[in-house]
C-alpha cells in the first residue's frame, strides 16, 4: 500500500490539525502504527476506514482524550503533548464532536441540551441563550422538539440535537464520528448538507469519520483511507476511486473481495465442519 | 480470571485502594467549585435523601419495634424494665441508626448513583462533557457525592427518631412500662458524647459509601455487564466498609 500525501502542499498556517507519525496502542492491541494526515482550515476532510481500524480513536487523539505513545498530534500548530489540563479544555471549547449516538445528558430535555455548553462556559443573560438554542434547534429542524427527553427521540433526532449541541458555541473545528450510521434517507441527505452548510456558510473546518463511502464521497474535499494502523491512500474521493491499488478500490467500492480479508482470521472451513461432525 | 493466585488478588487490593484514594482527592478538590452550584447540590441531595425517607422511616419503625420487644425481655430477665428507654436510646443513636442507614443508603441510593454513572459512561455522556470542556468530575461526581455525604448523618437522625418512637410503641405501649420512666430515662442516660458518636458515624460512613458508589459507577466498563457489576460491587464494599470502620470508630468512642 502506498501512502500519498495529498496535502502537504498547503501552507503551514492553513492546517488546523497535523498527525504526525502517530503511534498508538489499546489494550495491547497496536492501533495505529505511524499514522500521518493533515486537516486544512475550512476543508471537509474525510476520514475513511474498515470498522475497528480506530477511526475514533483518532478523533479521542485529536480532542486530546488519549496520548499517543509515540509521535505528534497538533491542533491549531501547537503540540498537544505539551498541554496541560487548562489548556486541553481551553482547546476543546473551540471544537465540536458529534458522537455516534449523540450522547445527550439524559436528566435535561432537548432545550436543555443544547444550552448545557453555554451555561457553563458563559454567563449570557436568559433570553440570549433562549435566542441562541432556539436558532440551533431551527436549524436542525428540531424547534419543536425543544422540551422532549432524549428518551423520546428517535436515534436520528437525538444526533441531531447533539449536532446542534455541537455547532452551539460557534466551534471553528467539527468532528462527527460515524454520523451517517443508521439515518433514514431524509435524516441523512439533511446531515449532508448540513454538513455541507456549515463548511460552505460559516467556514468550519470538518473532519467526518465514517465509513459510508458513497455519502462522504459527495461532500468531502480531501479524504485519507486508513488501514492497519497507517494512512492506505490520501487524495480527493475521485483520486482515491481511481487508485492503482486494488486494497483501495475494493474498499471504495465495498467488494468482499479482493486483497483486504472480510473474514477474520480462522482455520480451514471444511476442516472445521469435519471436525464438528466427528465430535 | 478464576486461575489467579493469592498475590495478585492482594495487588489488585491494593491498586484498587490506591485508585479509590486518589479519587477522593480529586473529588475533595472539586467539591469547592460544587458547594457554588446549589441548584445541582440540592437535587442531589433530594435523590439521595428525601428518595430513601421511606425505606428509611419504615425501617427505623421496625427496628426500633424489635429493640423494644427484646430489650423489653432481656431487661425483664433483670427486673430492671425501666431501663428500656436508656437501651433503646444508646443502641439506636450510637449503633444501630447509623449503621443500618448507610447499609440501606448502599442499597437505595448507593446503587442508584453507581448505575446512573455508570450509563452515563457507557452511553458516552461523561466523554461528551469531557469534550465540551466540562469536567464530569466537577458536574457529576462531586455534586452526588456531596448530596450523599450530606444526606447520610439527616438520614441516620431520623432513622433514631423513629426507631426510638418504634421502642416506645412496643415497650410503653404495649408492654406497659412506665411512660415518664421511659422519656426520663432516655433523657437521662443520652449525652452529647453519644450523639456525636452517631454522628461521626453516619458522617464517615456517608463518605464511605457515597464514595465507593461514585467511584464504582465512574470507573465502571462502559457495557451492560459492567454497569451491573459496578452496582453489586457498590452494596458489597459498602456493606463490608461500613461494618469494619463502624467497629474502629466503636473503639475509638469508647
Amino acid at each position: 500500500m502506498t501512502s500519498t500525501a495529498a496535502t502537504s502542499t498547503a501552507p503551514a498556517g492553513d492546517v488546523v490539525v497535523a498527525v504526525r507519525d502517530v503511534h498508538y496502542a489499546a489494550g495491547g492491541r497496536p492501533i495505529f502504527a505511524g499514522l500521518d494526515l493533515e486537516v486544512r482550515r475550512g476543508r471537509i476532510t474525510a476520514i475513511m476506514g474498515p470498522s475497528g481500524t480506530g477511526k475514533t480513536t483518532l478523533l479521542r487523539l485529536i480532542t486530546a482524550q488519549v496520548a499517543p505513545s509515540r509521535g505528534q498530534v497538533s491542533v491549531f500548530g501547537k503540540d498537544l503533548s505539551t498541554f496541560g489540563r487548562s489548556e486541553i479544555y481551553a482547546l476543546r471549547r473551540r471544537m465540536g464532536m458529534l458522537f455516534q449516538n449523540g450522547a445527550l445528558l439524559t436528566d435535561m430535555d432537548v432545550f436543555e441540551n443544547v444550552a448545557f455548553p453555554v451555561r457553563e462556559h458563559t454567563d449570557l443573560p436568559e433570553p440570549l441563550v433562549r435566542l441562541l438554542v432556539l436558532t440551533k434547534l431551527q436549524a436542525v429542524g428540531l424547534r419543536g422538539a425543544a422540551s422532549l427527553l432524549p428518551g423520546e427521540l428517535s436515534g436520528g433526532m437525538a444526533r441531531r440535537v447533539a449536532l446542534a449541541r455541537a455547532i452551539v458555541m460557534d466551534p471553528e473545528v467539527l468532528l462527527y464520528d460515524e454520523p451517517f450510521v443508521g439515518l433514514d434517507p431524509i435524516s441523512l441527505g439533511f446531515i449532508l448538507r448540513l454538513i455541507k452548510h456549515m463548511n460552505q456558510a460559516l467556514g468550519i473546518t470538518s473532519v467526518v469519520v465514517s465509513h459510508d463511502v458513497q455519502e462522504l464521497a459527495t461532500i468531502a474535499d480531501d479524504s485519507y483511507l486508513i488501514s492497519e494502523g497507517k494512512v492506505a491512500a490520501a487524495g480527493t474521493p475521485a483520486q482515491l476511486r481511481a487508485s492503482d491499488s486494488a486494497a483501495v478500490r475494493q474498499f471504495m467500492t465495498g467488494s468482499a473481495e479482493g486483497p483486504v480479508p472480510f473474514h477474520y482470521p480462522a482455520p480451514d472451513y471444511a476442516t472445521q465442519l469435519l471436525e464438528a461432525d466427528e465430535r | 480470571m478464576n486461575s489467579r493466585r493469592p498475590g495478585t488478588y492482594l495487588l489488585s487490593g491494593v491498586r484498587r485502594l490506591g485508585s479509590v484514594t486518589i479519587f477522593l482527592v480529586q473529588l475533595l478538590i472539586q467539591c469547592v467549585p460544587a458547594l457554588g452550584r446549589p441548584r445541582l447540590l440540592v437535587m442531589q441531595i433530594y435523590n439521595a435523601g428525601a428518595r430513601s425517607l421511606i425505606i428509611i422511616m419504615l425501617s427505623g419503625l421496625f427496628v426500633g419495634m424489635v429493640l423494644g420487644l427484646q430489650g423489653y425481655d432481656l431487661l425483664r430477665r433483670f427486673g430492671s424494665e425501666e431501663a428500656l428507654g436508656t437501651a433503646a436510646a444508646l443502641g439506636l443513636l450510637r449503633e444501630l441508626a447509623p449503621v443500618i442507614t448507610a447499609l440501606l443508603f448502599a442499597g437505595r441510593a448507593g446503587t442508584a448513583l453507581a448505575s446512573e454513572i455508570g450509563l452515563m459512561r457507557a452511553t458516552d455522556q461523561l466523554t461528551a462533557m469531557e469534550v465540551m470542556a466540562v469536567d464530569p468530575l466537577r458536574y457529576v461526581a462531586a455534586p452526588r457525592f456531596l448530596g450523599g455525604v450530606i444526606a447520610m448523618p439527616l438520614l441516620a437522625a431520623i432513622f433514631s427518631v423513629i426507631g426510638l418512637y418504634g421502642a416506645q410503641l412496643v415497650g410503653v405501649q404495649m408492654m406497659g412500662v412506665d411512660r415518664g420512666v421511659f422519656w426520663s430515662q432516655t433523657q437521662g442516660s443520652v449525652d452529647l458524647h453519644d450523639v456525636n458518636e452517631g454522628l461521626v458515624k453516619s458522617l464517615v460512613f456517608g463518605i464511605a459509601c457515597s464514595l465507593i458508589a461514585v467511584h464504582e459507577g465512574y470507573h465502571a466498563e462502559p457495557t451492560a455487564e459492567g454497569v451491573g457489576l459496578a452496582t453489586t460491587r457498590t452494596v458489597v464494599a459498602s456493606s463490608v466498609i461500613t461494618l469494619l470502620l463502624d467497629y474502629v470508630i466503636t473503639a475509638a468512642f469508647l
